[in-house]
């Protein structure tokens, strides 16, 4: 009954969103208010129709409703109370209506933004972002229907994947959702504006804004799951190239691009159309990396023709790509730029150098992604592993990393060498020496020397950048260093925001290059009293015990101690959680983490873990807090770019003024 | 039905590396040489075996593959060097378990299409670069040369009044 009144919500949504298409296309074609008003209020009503679809969902997991086969999947008697919330985007079908509910809320959130103030754009706005919901909503009704019932009433569920339960986990998804449904928002203020020819600067400002919040809870959620990876999964990394990840970072590459990119066109009215085309590619890789990933696609061709939900999703990226390719091409006349690129060695060549440098690391990681595909439909699969991204993409990380410290010091129109040489010189010499005396302390890894040496510069000229400005308010205002630092950040949110990300950007390639080139592990089997060194750590294995944990789990756990010059530093508890209903176990390392590394310790879970002995695989890893901090910069500097700007507010608000008046 | 097979496919490996690992086992039972975890370890990170999905050999937990892991110990004890027992498991399963692909036949393509491209993308992107760039005039440059050899002794002067503006603009 509950459930039918679930499925009954997702399918009035369905309805109220095909009629918000064509009545917002009519009620724009016609410039009828009426249809458009409607069209709007259609959308207002989706958002609470998958809200209360989501919370059927949740009542039903709630109550343990296992007459339900999604609630039986994700869920058990003994799951606790939060988790049961969390359980929502623990499957397929759940996490498909999350996706619906969240992606009506973005569109409800820019329709009340934005309404005045993007008016003529908005019947098109509702259109476009009013298909992709339908397309979501009907995947949810027809295809991936979390309400459909059980052949026969488990007893118990199956519970959550145990994966699944830690902390890491409950955030991130909704952050990587939000990130990618956002998305949308831009593109379909794009589109909106190729469609009513109000190609303007007004809606590149609201498109940058919008994107800018979809890229900020991307990233936060690659950065969680980063997180989530080094603390559960237990191969002592953050991030494998793998498909599933690789799916979520490329129209991240994409966004990164754009949000570059469209400063060209705000400054100098350049490259219209390019802007346009990554908006469009932002969009379709959301769509491309959901496709991907819940079709199975990734992992086998076998698994794709297995579900319908893979040629829906096919059929809707066509669809899409016609729609978008149509519109480009028919407005190309309007796109045209009137300025000129007067120099290579300025800001705008600057940017499109980015944007060369990015594409072709998301062109990298689309060929990784799909070769196997492609080699499996012709024949043998190909494993295409991790050596293949490092190799390919890091070279081009590093020159992006140094481009990054360069560029903010190039001008518009033209740069002046000279100054652009005495403004790089000290960096670069200062990066130098700093390689000779790593050199003469013995690192003589090449690859990590040249990466470090590029991450200086970069940092030096960023950190710079910080400096010339502060100084410059210090003396002619006599403001303090704090003062002036946060008067920079207050008065251009936008730059300084951006130097911020930049900074953790840079603090985050220290760690990557730490763990990267200097990772040392050793596996070995021990048992009571035994000590193995690794780096200048001494480790010291003091047995195991086992006991019932919460819910189902039973804990297998080792007693470690971990000495650094003959003292104990601390005692860490590494362990193997068994979730006995399904066997399934977890391996969980234990650390000792420093901001110059981190001393992981996990359990290997093939190996018998008996009272006395058991094997144990540990990690020194250089530098990894490096990583998460530089993740922290960096979510705040974007915080900052993406604050909505009192000043910027005013001036939209006095142009609309004289806008109306000249109406 | 795929699912079966795979599962079936799965039993085959097993028993086969169990009957292959036993047999390795016994013959070199008297071998002097220990190969270490970490010794197994480091050639098994550049494989995968072909069950698994995206997890390479010597951090999968699956039977599958700690067969594969104690095969490689066995090949080591034996004196084979990393290149070899590669070469032995490619002949065997075919490319898909080496983590990096060859570069040879069809790998060509996923080797060097990103860098042909970027020389080719380079090329044609300074060339577009220069296509579009304004011709600068003689006399303008002139005077832009002598403008900056004037600016280039006063530019962190510049560069300041400069940040100073924009902010008092903003």
């Amino acid at each position: 009954m509950i459930a039918d009144l679930g499925f009954a919500t997702i399918l009035i949504a369905l309805c109220t969103s095909v009629f918000a298409v064509g009545a917002a296309w009519y009620g724009g074609r016609n410039h009828n208010q009426q249809w458009v008003e409607s069209a709007r209020n259609a959308v207002w009503i989706t958002f609470p129709l998958t809200f209360l679809a989501c919370s059927t969902l949740v009542y039903l997991i709630w109550t343990n409703d296992f007459s339900v086969q999604y609630v039986a999947d994700v869920t058990s008697y003994d799951t606790p109370q939060y988790l049961k919330v969390t359980a929502l985007w623990g499957g397929q079908q759940g996490s498909l209506l999350f996706w619906n509910l969240l992606l009506s809320l973005f569109t409800a959130a820019s329709m009340r933004r934005n309404w005045h103030s993007e008016r003529q754009l908005m019947p098109y706005v509702i259109a476009v972002s009013s298909m992709t919901q339908a397309f979501f909503l009907y995947i949810s009704a027809f295809i991936e229907n979390p309400f459909v019932r059980a052949a026969s009433v488990a007893i118990d569920g199956a519970g959550l994947n145990p994966l699944l339960r830690h902390p890491g986990m409950i955030i991130h998804p909704p952050m990587l959702y939000l990130g990618f449904v956002g998305f949308t928002v831009p593109y379909s203020f794009a589109m909106a504006a190729l469609i009513s020819g109000k190609l303007d600067d007004s809606w590149i400002r609201t498109t940058r804004r919008w994107t800018l919040v979809a890229w900020l809870f991307l990233s936060l959620g690659l950065i969680l799951g980063g997180r989530w990876a080094y603390d559960v999964l237990g191969w002592g990394g953050y991030w494998a190239w793998d498909p599933v990840e690789n799916a979520s970072f490329m129209p991240w590459l994409a966004g990164t691009a754009f949000l570059h990119s469209v400063m060209i066109q705000e400054k100098r009215g350049m490259f219209k159309t390019w802007n346009m085309f990554l908006v469009i590619l932002t969009y379709l890789l959301v769509i491309f990396g959901t496709f991907i990933v819940r079709s199975g696609l990734v992992s086998s061709v076998h698994t794709f023709a297995q579900s319908n939900i893979g040629w829906y999703f096919f059929a809707f990226i066509s669809a899409m790509i016609i729609f978008s390719a149509y519109w480009l091409i028919e407005r190309q006349n309007m796109l045209r730029s009137k300025n000129h690129l007067e120099s290579l060695l300025s800001r705008e060549a600057a940017f499109l150098l980015n944007n060369f440098l990015i594409l072709a690391i998301l062109a990298a990681t689309f060929l990784g992604v799909m070769f196997p595909v492609i080699t499996e439909l012709f024949g043998d699969k190909i494993t295409v592993g991790e050596p293949y991204y490092e190799k390919v993409n890091g070279p081009l990380f590093a020159v992006l990393v140094l481009l990054m410290g360069v560029a903010p010091l190039t001008m518009w129109h033209k740069s002046v060498v000279e100054k652009l040489q005495r403004a790089i010189i000290a960096p670069i010499v200062i990066a130098t020496i700093t390689i000779v005396v790593l050199l003469a302390l013995g690192i003589r890894n090449v690859m990590a020397l040249i990466g470090v040496w590029c991450v200086l510069v970069s940092a030096e000229l960023t950190l710079l950048e910080f400096w010339k400005a502060a100084r410059a308010r210090m003396t002619s205002r006599g403001e303090n260093i704090f003062r002036a630092l946060a008067q920079l950040f207050i008065r251009n949110q936008r730059r300084y925001g951006g130097y911020l990300i930049h900074l953790g950007v840079i603090v985050m390639a220290f760690g990557i290059i730490g763990l990267e080139f200097f990772q040392q592990q050793t596996q070995l089997r021990m048992t009571v009293g035994d000590t193995l060194t690794l780096g200048r750590y001494e480790m010291r294995f003091n047995g195991t015990r086992q006991y019932q944990g919460p819910d189902d789990l039973l804990i297998n756990e080792a007693d470690v101690d971990i000495f650094l010059g003959g003292h104990l530093v601390k005692s860490i508890t590494p362990h193997i959680n068994v979730y006995q209903r399904t066997g399934q176990p977890m391996t969980i390392p234990d650390l000792r983490s420093t901001p110059l590394e981190d001393f992981y310790v996990l359990l290997v879970n093939w190996e018998s873990v008996t009272a006395d002995s058991a094997t144990v695989k540990v990690y020194l890893n250089p530098l990894v807090n490096w990583v998460w901090a530089g993740g922290i910069i960096f979510v705040i500097g974007t915080a900052i770019a993406a604050w909505p700007d009192p000043q910027e507010a005013r001036v939209v608000a006095t142009t609309r003024k004289f806008a109306v008046s000249t109406d | 039905m795929q699912a079966l097979n795979l599962r079936f496919t799965h039993h085959i490996l097993q028993i086969t590396f169990l009957l292959v690992a036993l047999f390795f086992t016994a013959s070199v039972a008297f071998a002097q040489d220990i190969v270490t975890d970490d010794e197994v370890n480091e050639v098994a990170h550049g494989l995968f075996c072909p069950v698994c999905e995206s997890e390479p050999l010597d951090t999968c937990p699956t039977q599958a593959c700690i067969d594969w892991r104690e095969e490689i110990r066995v090949q080591l004890s034996e004196g084979q060097t990393q290149e070899q027992i590669y070469a032995m498991f490619r002949a065997r399963y075919g490319d898909r378990v080496l983590a990096e692909p060859p570069v040879d036949g069809i790998n060509l393509i996923l080797w060097f299409t990103i860098p042909v491209a970027l020389i080719v993308g380079g090329y044609l992107f300074t060339r577009y670069l220069h296509g579009i760039s304004k011709p600068t005039m003689v006399t303008q440059s002139t005077s832009a040369t002598l403008g900056t050899t004037q600016t280039a002794t006063t530019s962190d002067d510049e560069y300041v009044r400069r940040i100073e503006e924009e902010l008092r603009n903003q």
